[in-house]
């Protein structure tokens, strides 16, 4: 039952349209407000996460992102005001999300995620959402939340078309079961190289969010062994299934590899720069 | 004729078509009757080796043909065929 007594005055009013659906309730929404969730990214993806998150008062949101914010990212990182260009990303969302509700803790991880840091940077937390935008970042992601068994919501953006999928190790395929190895550099144009539409990111930073929620609240169904396509120009979503492939080299029943490799090697870009946002 | 979704990558091929209809009984022979038409476009779906590029996924009505029949998954004309590439914009 709910328990007035767990909120202020204000938080059952700042959350009443979440405590009165059956599906939440004060129970629910306890839970939102003391849940850790990781966004790796605060760009065209993490930002619309992000602040949906922080309205629905999660209580801890970790943001990894080593940038600073640049003219080029406002066409699409809504987070982001032209009075930030040049502030850490990090602290342009912290700022934001304390104006929105102070309920939440902005953790700043100010770095790059790399395969030293990785299972230290997620163990804190009860789900990731992917928001990067580099293939070694994502597989980088991936590997280290099957190996600390940590929920990871995937998203991908390209021009108009994305794809996200619920990724819960041991209990389904993972992002190597469903591509088990990246396009090699220059076969996939980068956003910056090919461009991608302002509002796409929006659409599917929020479906990330969502799957965050319904993981948190336990409610209704992920995104588990299926993807979501949507398509911007055809205005239309299609679902594929994902299997767990059971020669998966992380999830498998035989892993080839069982701890954080060197993604940039894996990616074949050992010798070349790092595409930027 | 079986539909053929084509994603953005890919729409140089098809003169920016995000559907096209190919003729075949295997997705093989799909992707052989495509490059007859969009001359490049198998090249970017196969290897040297003939075989799918691991990075893209074709799909016969939402189902991965890697846990299929691969090439030789049989096609017919009330089947919907999606090609999904691994993208990481974000």
């Amino acid at each position: 039952m709910f328990d007035f007594t767990d909120f202020t005055e204000d938080q059952i009013k700042r959350y009443s349209r979440h405590i009165i659906l059956p599906e939440v309730g004060g129970k629910g929404q306890k839970k939102l407000n003391n849940a850790k969730i990781l966004v790796i990214g605060a760009g065209g993806l993490g930002c619309p996460a992000i602040i949906y998150l922080a309205a629905a008062g999660i209580g801890k949101i970790g943001v990894v992102d080593m940038d600073v914010v640049d003219l080029s990212n406002l066409q699409r990182q809504i987070l982001h005001t032209t009075n930030d260009i040049n502030k850490l990303k990090t602290l342009s969302v912290k700022e934001k999300v304390t104006a929105l509700n102070q309920d939440v803790e902005i953790i700043q991880h100010n770095k790059k995620i790399t395969s030293e840091n990785a299972l230290e940077i997620i163990k804190d937390y009860d789900v990731i959402i992917d928001g990067s935008d580099n293939f070694p970042t994502r597989y980088l992601v991936n590997d280290a939340c099957v190996f600390e068994n940590k929920p990871l919501i995937y998203g991908a953006i390209f021009r108009f078309e994305g794809q996200v999928t619920t990724i819960i190790p041991n209990d389904g395929p993972c992002y190597r079961c469903l591509f088990p190895e990246p396009p090699p550099p220059g076969m996939i144009p980068s956003c910056q190289e090919a461009g991608v539409l302002g509002v796409l990111p929006g659409i599917i930073g929020v479906i990330q969010a969502t799957e965050a929620m319904k993981y948190i609240l336990n409610i209704g169904n992920l995104l588990k062994g299926r993807m979501l396509l949507y398509d911007a120009l055809r205005m239309e979503f299609q679902e594929v299934n994902v299997p767990k492939d059971t020669n998966c080299p992380v999830c498998g029943k035989n892993p080839t590899i069982t701890k954080l490799i060197d993604y940039e090697e894996f990616c074949g870009l050992k010798k070349e720069n790092e595409s930027k946002h | 004729m079986t539909n053929i979704k084509i994603p953005t990558p890919l729409r140089k091929f098809t003169n920016g078509e995000s559907e096209v209809k190919g003729n075949g009984s295997t997705i093989n022979e799909l992707i052989n009757d495509l490059n007859n038409k969009y001359l490049g476009i198998k090249n970017r779906l196969l290897d040297e080796k003939g075989k799918v590029r691991k990075f893209v996924n074709i799909y016969v009505n939402g189902e991965d043909i890697r846990f299929l029949d691969g090439l030789n998954t049989k096609v017919n004309g009330s089947d919907e065929v999606t090609i999904v590439p691994a993208v990481a914009g974000g």
